[in-house]
């Protein structure tokens, strides 16, 4: 099994919004939701859009599930399972990813 | 040979053309080979909006032929051809340009002309009869070098007329041969409130003056000589003064005519030749000839009704009409001078409003026979049903025209209405037809209007449409869901009240107190925009920050590889050597790709996310600021170079277009904004096109609103005319926030008036009359948003925590390897899939 690996300071992370991260060459998205107290890893391609695009899309929740909004061409994304809601055939990778000790690690 | 019959249709005007779209909707279509002749050179196109002609509509968009409506139907349409005799013996048809046709039955539909009274002097130059486009083009360049216009007759059409003179910004008078106004019509009372509500208009109003003859004039072109010795200067005339059957070739085929003029018609709409019918302005039924189209539509129908074998009958038609005039209400149903024996009448004058109605009705207090309306016509949708529908009245009937005293309803609900309620007469559409559209799936109004054509004549119906359509819906229990997500049970007007009322600056705030969940890019960014227009904080604050649209939150347009663009403002398109030089270097230093865009500015495209805090510190080095154009905000005020150089100018335009783009800017909206400035009606900034258009005129400037280019393009509405700069601000005050509290997300203004209840008039009544009392607060909101405006690109770069956020990777310096450009005439594009796989596998 992959390791923690450490990737940037909590602080780095925008409240309500994305960043990414460069990890061993992966794009990674990294969201933070502060009222739930959560934090999401996905995979910055988008796959419709064909560009590293989605740490700067817009974040919420659809039916309860939190969720990513592409900024190229709106399609949802799910951040726990990386399934896109209008197309069940594409999916972006998920990665796990947690805090520690106000440092942001991800597996990968 | 076929075994078709010849079908000759003489004049493609409104109601021939009605005539074949009806007889290509019958099962008896395939049974005629259809041949037409339309003596003018555009095809049948909407008479009843023609003064629109003069608010920019233009021939096309009144056109009523569909693209490709003759081909698909295999209709012959000889244009610009006039059918001048039918040989009744041989059945042959011939025209003016000498074709001959053999014909099995002919239909002729040859209209009116205006009449021109027979005074000296009638056909001096610029004297028009006002009928045709033709006629409007002439009006057109004839206003151009005239001061003082005149329309000879003081009917509904003159009064239109008048209207589009003083449109023109021509000093108008009317001149009426009647003692009153609209004589047919209104009654002494009803008269008198329209008379002075004209001249409120800027339109003078000459009543009982015949006039004797028409000489060069002294001041103006021309001089009307009156019988009581009275004379008018004025430079052109429009006659306006009834309309005159056109029955020459009836005439000259020995058909019969009645004696006040017109093609004798029977029950079934057949002349006196049992092969020919008469249908329209030029028929005459029971010696009466009707110069509306419901009637003339009526027997259309009733003609194809004939051809297929029954046994249709016309019997008159209803004669009600409404006065499309902005702000002057005037309607007039059925029999509004009780010349039925034995009628009662209720009056209701007020003076202080301005307020005339009278009803008429029957003997035993049960039917309407007749109404005026003068100052308020909004009962004209109820009466009218009552009149048309025979619908027992209310046990006091003049509560119909008092004003609603409390707990008292009066109104005639839709639901009242019988399946066989005619709602609208120019289509005959009945309320039963609304229902199996709707049933059919037709459950929005524009959907209802393209199926049933009902409100797309003279549109008198439409409020009624509207009621109908809304009690079905409830009936049917379909609520229309209006939330804007599934996070707020809202809309977003709902949401802006909500913001204003209780003071809510965050949309932490709200979604906790009226909402659930974590919101939406929908909510979000709805909210964003609210907050933005009414407290206008800076958009990259905390709370803010995850709200806007993802070209808001980096300031800037993301494009298909993920780099942006930077679009910095020019006022008015507006730029000097040195900012363009700037720009230069600029962009030659980031390697960017420039282009001039539609907006007249600079477009640099191809930023990095880390570059843009760079490129903008330089811009804004070199002076320059955001240009907004990320944002649902104003974008560009167009101008054209207007009276400082050009030989036309009438008005310094790119001033006017500066001074607004620096008042506007950063305002935000549920859409983009764009404004355009013209120097004159030339119109090279195309202002007519835009959200606000404004063009300089000699009284001043004309204000255009409500147009679009984009998708659906939507000429803009005059609103106001000969406005000073003060006032115009004022309005443009008031518009735009009105605008922003009212309307829908993402609605542009376009779609906002074609949504408005009441439209044009509704929005020159809040924004101009103060209906609502809101316009001091309207401007005072506006006055906030000038007064805390920001560079949001000066105060981000100025904040470092701001500029945190513009780091392609947070652990990283590398940059995106996708991101990769080739080289197209001389500067860089995106490389497409292809190209760059081949690109990054050489890197390798
Ligand atoms: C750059 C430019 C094209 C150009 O190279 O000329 C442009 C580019 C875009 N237009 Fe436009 N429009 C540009 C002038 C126009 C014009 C012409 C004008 O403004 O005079 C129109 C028609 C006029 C109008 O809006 O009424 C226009 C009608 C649209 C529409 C359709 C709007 C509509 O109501 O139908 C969209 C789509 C939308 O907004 O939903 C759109 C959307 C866009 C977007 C934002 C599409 C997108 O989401 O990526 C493009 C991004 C611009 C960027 O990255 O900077 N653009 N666009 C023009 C920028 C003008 C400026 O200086 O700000
Ligand atoms: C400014 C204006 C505003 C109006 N407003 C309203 C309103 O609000 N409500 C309303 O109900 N009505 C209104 N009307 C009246 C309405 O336009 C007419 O009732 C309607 O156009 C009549 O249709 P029609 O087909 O009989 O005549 P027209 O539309 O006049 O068409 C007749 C056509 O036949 C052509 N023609 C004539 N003779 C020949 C020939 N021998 N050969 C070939 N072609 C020939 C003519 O050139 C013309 O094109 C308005 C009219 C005008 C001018
Ligand atoms: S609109 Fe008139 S003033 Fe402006 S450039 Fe064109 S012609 Fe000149
Ligand atoms: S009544 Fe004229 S459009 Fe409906």
């Amino acid at each position: 099994m992959s390791d923690w690996i450490d990737v940037c300071s909590f602080d780095d992370l925008q409240p309500n919004s994305g960043v990414c991260a460069l990890v061993e060459d992966t794009q990674v998205a990294i969201f933070y939701m502060p009222e739930q107290n959560e934090v999401f890893a996905i995979n910055n391609y988008d796959p419709f859009g064909d560009a590293y695009v989605l740490s700067r899309g817009l974040i919420g929740d659809i039916n309860g599930e939190a969720m990513v909004a592409s900024p190229l061409y709106k399609q949802h994304f799910n951040l726990k399972t990386g399934d896109c809601l209008e197309d069940e055939t594409v999916k972006v990778d998920t990665y796990e990813i947690r805090i520690n000790e106000q440092r942001v690690e991800v597996k990968i | 040979m076929s075994n078709k019959q010849t079908l000759v249709v003489i004049g493609n005007g409104m109601v021939g053309q009605n005539f074949l779209e009806n007889l290509m909707a019958s099962d008896i279509k395939g049974n005629f080979n259809v041949i037409t002749f339309c003596e003018e050179p555009l095809v049948a196109y909407d008479r009843v909006h023609l003064s629109e002609y003069f608010a920019g509509k233009s021939a096309d968009d009144l056109s009523l032929v569909e693209d490709g409506f003759f081909e698909t139907n295999d209709i012959t349409i000889h244009m610009s051809d006039k059918a001048v005799v039918i040989d009744r013996d041989n059945k042959t048809v011939t025209s003016e340009k000498g074709i001959v046709i053999n014909y099995d039955k002919v239909v002729l539909a040859t209209g009116s002309t205006a009449f021109i009274p027979p005074i000296p002097g009638n056909d001096r130059d610029q004297c028009i009869p006002y009928r045709t486009i033709a006629d409007l083009d002439d009006m057109m360049i004839a206003a151009k070098d005239s001061k003082v216009g005149t329309v000879v007759g003081g009917g509904l059409l003159g009064l239109e007329a008048a209207k589009a003179l003083r449109d023109l910004n021509l000093e108008t008078h009317v001149v009426q041969f009647a003692p009153r106004l609209m004589e047919a019509q209104l009654d002494d009372g009803g008269a008198a409130l329209l008379q002075q509500k004209i001249e409120d208009l800027g339109v003078g109003v000459l009543t009982s003056k015949n006039t004797t003859k028409i000489v060069d004039g002294d001041t103006c072109k021309h001089k009307m000589i009156f019988a009581d010795g009275g004379e008018l200067e004025t430079d052109m005339i429009l006659y306006s003064a009834g309309i005159r059957p056109r029955y020459e070739i009836a005439e000259a085929s020995g058909l019969e005519i009645a004696e006040r003029g017109g093609v004798v018609i029977n029950n079934q709409c057949l002349t006196s030749d049992e092969d020919i019918y008469a249908i329209g302005e030029c028929a005459s039924w029971n010696n009466q000839v009707f110069g509306l189209v419901a009637p003339g539509y009526a027997m259309a129908r009733a003609v194809v009704d004939h051809l297929a074998g029954n046994q249709p009958s016309f019997t008159g038609a209803d004669m009600s009409t409404k006065l499309k005039l902005n702000g002057v209400d005037v309607a007039s149903i059925g029999d509004p001078h009780a010349t039925t024996p034995g009628s009662l009448v209720y009056t209701y004058q007020n003076g202080v409003d301005g307020v005339y109605k009278r009803i008429v009705v029957s003997q035993d207090n049960k039917l309407l026979l007749g109404a005026v309306l003068v100052g308020d016509a909004s009962g004209y949708p109820t009466l009218h049903q009552y009149y048309s529908n025979g619908i027992e009245l209310p046990e006091h009937p003049d509560s119909l025209i008092l004003p609603a005293r409390s707990d008292e309803s009066v109104g005639l609900g839709p639901d009242a209405l019988p399946a066989s309620a005619q709602i609208c007469s120019c289509y005959d559409v009945t309320k039963g037809d609304i229902c199996s559209s709707m049933e059919a799936g037709c459950t929005t109004l524009g959907a209802l209007k393209d199926d049933t054509k009902a409100a797309t004549g003279c549109g008198g119906c439409a409020a009624l449409l509207k009621s109908v359509l809304d009690c079905e819906l409830e009936k049917a229990g379909i609520e229309v869901n209006t939330d804007i997500c599934e996070h707020f049970p809202y809309t977003r007007q709902d949401l802006y009240n909500l913001v204003m009322v209780e003071e809510i600056k965050t949309f932490g705030e709200l979604i906790e107190k009226h909402g659930t969940g974590r919101g939406c890019e929908i909510c979000k960014q709805a909210i964003g925009s609210i907050l933005a227009s009414y407290w206008n904080e800076y958009v990259l604050e905390n709370d803010h920050l995850g709200l806007q649209d993802t070209n808001d939150t980096f300031l800037a347009n993301m494009q298909k590889d993920g780099t942006y663009s930077v679009v910095p403002r020019m006022t008015g398109g507006e730029v000097s050597p040195e900012g363009l030089i700037a720009i230069g270097q600029i962009a030659k230093k980031y390697g960017l790709y420039t282009k001039v865009t539609g907006g007249q500015r600079v477009d640099l495209f191809g930023a990095r996310v880390d570059q843009l805090p760079l490129i903008w510190q330089e811009l804004i080095d070199a002076g320059f600021e955001s240009g907004h154009a990320y944002g649902k905000s104003l974008r560009t005020v167009k101008s054209c170079v207007g009276s400082t150089w050009c030989r036309y100018g009438v008005d310094d335009s790119v001033g006017l277009a500066v001074e607004l783009e620096n008042r506007y800017k950063g305002l935000r909206a549920p859409h983009k904004i764009k404004f355009a400035v013209s120097g004159c009606t030339r119109e090279c900034a195309e202002a007519q096109s835009k959200d606000i258009g404004i063009i300089a005129v000699e009284g001043g400037w004309n204000l255009y609103v409500c147009g679009n280019g984009g998708m659906k393009p939507r000429h803009g509405d005059l609103i106001a005319t000969n406005l000073d700069k003060e006032t115009l601000i004022k309005y443009i005050d008031r518009i735009l926030i009105f605008y922003v509290r009212t309307a829908d997300r993402l609605q542009r203004t376009s779609v906002w008036m074609e949504n408005m209840e009441g439209g044009l008039d509704y929005l020159r009544s809040v924004v101009m009359d103060d209906k609502l009392g809101v316009c001091e607060q309207l401007e005072e909101q506006m006055q906030h948003v000038v007064n805390t405006y920001q560079c949001e690109w000066k105060t981000t770069i100025a904040d470092e925590t701001k500029l945190k956020r513009f780091r392609t990777f947070v652990n990283s310096d590398k940059q995106d390897a996708n991101v990769v450009f080739v080289e197209e005439r001389g500067q860089i594009r995106p490389a497409n899939t292809e190209e760059r796989e081949l690109l990054q596998a050489e890197n390798v």
